[in-house]
């Protein structure tokens, strides 16, 4: 029995040592990983993100048509089921059924009505509105579309008949790469401010961090409001668009510089900041070589999380008519045709791009929790 | 005390000084000055041909040609003195009557989502914390994310939808259209409680959950210290223990935080009042901005930030009054 009974329990003690040894050998880096990948949500959330980034990228292939593209046949029309089959039998090819435009015998309004007895196919990688990728390379692929001339509307059309699918997926583009680029502009301005304050100290530290909380105190999205009322109406939708990032990084600097401070604040009396200063490293050498790797998985999860305070100010700037303008494409702009109750009534489909707000903010928090326990892979984990 | 109050007045006083002269500039920023504007307002349509010399006439009267600080002083002066926020010409009338009494509105607005977060925020997450990992815990944790991700104007915008399918009444505006214009009565003042609820639980719906969450960390952090273990060994009850230490403790960083939700509800009022037509400073503040009607929206900006810095200064004086260590440190 004992004789047994040795060699399982040295094999099992051999399985926990490799694994000791494969954890005190692992890197930071794959520390970090292994403990996010424990995260099952924050794992969710990262995906979520990644196909959004990708849809929205490359909108141009995945939107069936362009953005401005009408469809007279389908003006305010509801959304389109793809279907597998109705009154007239199954098929396994998708199809959604076709439209025929009426005379409302009341009010005399032309409807699209949905006609029970017509199929259109669904099919892949067809040719049709032409576009720029990423404004180099000209194609007019489409990754799906409807056979003929006819025109498939998932999420229904606008006011003018436009492919609200289409301009979602381009909105989508446009809301996350302000938001990138909103926090690259505030992450190297807090950087530089909240680099200098919590290496320096002294006076410069107390003058800066008076002056942020002064700043601080002024609603945002009011001041958001301010600056993007400036903009001169001839400006340009490209130079508004650059302009709105600025506007956002210049704002949202100063929580990111309080948290670069503290990380630096907490670092700066190490006895390894120490001994680099003692075999003479230049403050630059310093920061950058021996402090900001020290902490860059905290300021990964501080960039994260700013993000939807980013999508959130564009998307409620936009939608007041403050921020980007037709026919520039955001998740803000979208959601004017949204503004009031009778729009929605009419057309509740209109609220669409408001799942892809919800969503995507949900996402980012989500990953920034999952992310935020995993930067600190030598503590253990609280909930 | 007096050293503190003395030191927590002065700074609030360089704060608003900095924040004037911040709003000031902005006002400054749109494109052409408001003698453009204004030679714009009044001639455009008249068929009367505005030369630049005219408009260099109505730079001097307004003493547009002074420079930056002058004109700032001038403009500072007029309201702490005079208490006259300049001249709107959208509606050609003082600003001071542009804004009339939404203020008091604004202000109103404010006390009851703070009350209704509090009310809210702190005694599901005690329970919440207090019962960790119940599902009152897991749904308070589902509700904190959802708070963050769904703006309240979109929550606004579903509510006046459910208001007009479900119950066929439009929820939006302060008051019935009897009262609008009605003088002040206790029928006006229970229409006007009553259209603020959903207003209320709309601007409420972030800062709830936000509150959730701090006091619910807060909670934890407590629940686990010496002192409820010795509480607990000396055989008090569950319930006067918590109440006693933990509970006690938690609420001090909603108190510190007043200020910090006042400019979070701030930030979402206009966007809000917008979508839900409230008469008061936010929804004046966008028109205010869409028309470059600058005097107006400055004096709201000005406003808004004055009331954070208010209620800035009452937390602090109400921390350092619930908790002696604060005002001991010298702040």
């Amino acid at each position: 029995m004992a004789d047994a009974s040795l060699p399982q329990d040295g094999a099992a003690t051999k399985a926990a040592e490799s694994r000791d040894i494969r954890y005190y050998t692992a890197s930071q880096w794959q520390l970090v990983w292994w403990r996010f990948r424990r995260h099952r949500t924050a794992m969710v959330g990262g995906w979520v993100l990644l196909i959004m980034a990708l849809l929205g990228l490359f909108a141009d292939f995945f939107a069936p048509y362009g953005g401005s593209t009408r469809d007279r046949n389908y003006i305010l029309g509801a959304p389109q089921m793809v279907k597998f089959w109705d009154g007239n039998g199954v098929s396994l090819r998708p199809f959604v059924q076709g439209t025929k435009t009426e005379r409302d015998p009341v009010t005399l309004e032309m409807i699209a009505k949905p006609d029970p007895d017509s199929r259109f196919y669904l099919q892949f990688f067809v040719r049709g509105d032409d576009y720029k990728l990423f404004g180099l390379i000209p194609s007019d692929l489409h990754l799906f579309g409807l056979e003929g001339d006819n025109k498939l509307h998932l999420f229904g059309t606008d006011g003018l008949g436009r492919d609200l699918f289409s301009r979602t997926l381009f909105a989508t583009g446009t809301s996350l790469s302000i938001g990138v680029i909103g926090v690259l502009i505030s992450f190297v301005l807090a950087l530089i401010i909240g680099g200098l304050s919590g290496y320096l100290g002294g006076w410069i530290d107390y003058g800066i961090q008076r002056a942020t909380e002064i700043v601080r105190v002024v609603p945002v999205i009011p001041l958001y409001m301010g600056l993007a009322a400036t903009f001169p109406k001839e400006w340009s939708n490209i130079t508004v668009y650059f302009m709105m990032t600025v506007i956002l990084g210049m704002v949202g600097w100063p929580t990111l510089a309080r948290r670069i401070r503290g990380h630096l604040l907490a670092q700066r009396n190490e006895d390894y900041v120490l001994a680099a200063e003692l075999s003479g490293a230049s403050p630059y050498r310093v920061i950058s070589k021996h402090l900001l790797p020290s902490f860059t998985s905290y300021i990964i999860v501080d960039l994260v999380i700013s993000f939807p305070y980013m999508l959130l100010s564009e998307t409620a700037l936009s939608f007041i008519g403050l921020g980007l303008r037709p026919p520039s494409m955001s998740w803000g702009i979208l959601l004017q045709d949204a503004q009031t109750v009778s729009a929605i009534e009419q057309a509740p489909w209109l609220f669409f791009p408001a799942a892809f707000v919800v969503i995507a903010v949900l996402a980012f928090t989500i990953l920034g929790d999952g992310l935020r326990d995993a930067a600190d892979p030598y503590t253990v984990s609280k909930d | 005390m007096l050293r503190f109050l003395l030191q927590r007045s002065i700074g609030l006083l360089v704060t608003m000084l900095v924040v004037s002269i911040m709003v000031f500039a902005i006002m400054e920023l749109p494109p052409g000055d408001y003698a453009d504007r204004y030679a714009f307002r009044k001639f455009s349509g008249t068929g009367v041909n505005v030369t630049e010399a005219d408009i260099q006439n109505i730079r001097i009267e307004f003493g547009l040609d002074r420079p930056f600080f002058e004109r700032y002083v001038g403009w500072i002066g007029g309201i702490v003195l005079r208490f006259d926020f300049g001249e709107s010409f959208a509606f050609e009338s003082s600003v001071t009557d542009v804004i009339g009494e939404r203020q008091f509105l604004t202000l109103a607005l404010l006390g009851a989502t703070l009350l209704l977060t509090y009310l809210l925020a702190i005694p599901i997450a005690i329970y919440a914390a207090v019962r960790r990992q119940s599902l009152a815990d897991y749904s308070l944790t589902v509700f904190s994310y959802l708070g963050f991700a769904l703006p309240n104007f979109l929550l606004a915008l579903l509510l006046l939808y459910a208001g007009v399918k479900l119950f066929d009444t439009s929820v939006g505006g302060l008051f019935s259209p009897k009262y609008a214009d009605a003088p002040w009565s206790l029928a006006k003042t229970v229409d006007l409680l009553q259209h603020m609820i959903v207003p209320a639980i709309v601007l409420a719906w972030s800062a709830t959950a936000l509150q959730l969450q701090t006091v619910r960390a807060t909670m934890l952090d407590e629940l686990n210290k010496l002192s409820v273990t010795a509480a607990r060994a000396r055989g008090l009850s569950e319930r006067r223990l918590l109440i006693k230490y933990p509970a006690r403790l938690a609420i001090n960083p909603v108190v510190s935080t007043i200020g910090f939700d006042a400019n979070r509800i701030f930030s979402e009022l206009p966007i809000v009042a917008l979508v839900l037509s409230l008469p008061e400073l936010g929804e004046l503040l966008i028109r205010s901005f869409l028309d470059l009607d600058m005097y107006v929206a400055g004096a709201i900006l000005l406003m808004l930030t004055f009331f954070i810095v208010v209620m800035n200064f009452l937390a602090d004086v109400i921390l350092a009054a619930l908790d002696p260590r604060i005002k001991l440190e010298g702040g």
